[in-house]
């Protein structure tokens, strides 16, 4: 037991002075999603059950793609820091810290994979668009 | 930190049943907490019973004469009798309300139960220890702060400047809102809870006040303020009819404000 008075207890280490930026990018990035899901699914939902030749075609087309990619990104992004409250809220100490940190590389793992996965559909696209 | 399950030390065991009045034709269960830390036994529940038509109509009145006509020992804080000093803030059928104020006949069903507020260390029975409470209340530095040399008469105010304080300065601070929130159960030790921050924002807002800046800086830190995640439980249970949540989300739109 440390014998702090209840005033310095409460005090703490102070204000972070931090704090809005997080509060305000999850309020924008939250109306960016708002718009960005429901489109993506509607091109998503296009491209189920079509050959892989045409989700290519799909997906190497500017508007799909730059969509998708917006949602990989604003959306893992807004995950992260969703996690990172979540995990803040329930554990403590160094677990708080490595699961926050794997929370983050989760995120920017999938970010980098579906960015790759684009690329290459795009870049698939093109060649098969040449080669007709 | 999130905890799942009670320690060994504070889990609730059956107590003893007090017996029935005798002659009673209107009869109601009271099922009360009780804790004693002198005894080092596990907290109880004792069952009392008491005849409705000699009980006044509150919550209070029925602890009360539980107190005065059955059990002398039980311990709980009380004063004014009409939700003005907050003293007898406790969870009643599940929710954080003042017995003085919370009629024996809003209660549905045949038992009432009756626990200190939740997720507070106890000091006896169904009183909290509010200390970290106080602390952190008296951490929003919760009186006028001007730089201005002083008037002459007062600090003027006009009546609409006066209108933005109304829904605030009626807090009595029972902890009822701070204790009904997952949050503060979570994070009391760096959340300031909502109705420190419901007093800090009757500062903020008010048109006197020359700390305004101070206060905000005070206030922006991920834990301070925004472990507030708006689950309004704390605007469900005020006994007063307050809206906590309201509060905390016009700081954080003055925090917006400043910055964007």
């Amino acid at each position: 037991m440390r014998y702090l008075t209840d005033r310095k207890r409460a005090v703490g280490k102070g204000a972070a002075h931090t704090g809005t930026e997080d509060h305000w990018y999850m309020t924008v990035s939250a109306v960016a999603l708002a718009f960005l899901v429901p489109v993506f699914l509607i091109v998503f939902g296009r491209a189920l059950g079509q050959s892989q030749e045409g989700v290519i075609a799909t997906f190497s087309r500017p508007f799909p793609a730059i969509v998708t990619a917006l949602l990989v990104v604003v959306g893992m992004r807004h995950f992260a820091k969703g996690a990172q409250m979540m995990l803040e809220d329930y554990t403590a100490g160094t677990t708080r810290k490595v699961l926050v940190i794997a929370a983050h590389s989760v995120a920017y793992l999938v970010i980098a994979v579906a960015l790759y996965a684009l690329a290459k559909m795009t870049f698939l696209g093109i060649v098969l668009g040449a080669m007709n | 930190m999130v905890q799942f399950t009670l320690p060994k030390n504070s889990k609730i065991r059956v107590g003893k049943t007090w017996p029935k009045p005798e002659g009673a034709k209107n009869v109601r269960k009271f099922q009360i907490y009780r804790w004693d830390p002198d005894t080092g036994e596990n907290p109880r529940v004792d069952s009392y019973f008491l005849d409705m038509d000699k009980c006044g109509p509150m919550v209070l009145d029925a602890l009360i004469k539980i107190k005065n006509e059955i059990d002398p020992t039980l311990t709980f804080r009380r004063s004014c009798r009409e939700g003005i000093c907050g003293s007898c803030a406790m969870n009643i059928d599940g929710i954080n309300t003042l017995a003085c104020i919370y009629g024996l006949d809003e209660i549905k069903g045949d038992t009432v139960k009756i626990n200190p507020l939740p997720h507070m260390p106890v000091v006896k029975d169904l009183i909290p220890d509010l200390t970290h409470f106080y602390a952190q209340h008296a951490s929003i530095m919760p009186f006028l702060q001007t730089k201005t040399n002083e008037p002459e008469k007062e600090w003027r105010q006009s009546i609409e400047d006066r209108r933005k304080l109304d829904g605030l300065y009626e807090c009595v601070m029972c902890a009822s809102c701070s204790t009904s929130c997952p949050s503060y159960w979570w994070n009391s030790d760096r959340y300031l809870g909502p109705a420190a921050l419901l007093h800090a924002y009757r500062w903020i807002i008010d048109s006197r006040d020359e700390a305004t800046a101070e206060r905000l800086d005070a206030l922006e830190d991920p834990f301070k303020l925004y472990r507030c995640h708006t689950i309004m439980n704390c605007t469900k249970t005020c006994p007063k009819g307050l809206n906590p949540a309201k509060a905390i989300a016009e700081i954080k739109k003055m925090m917006v404000n400043r910055q964007v």
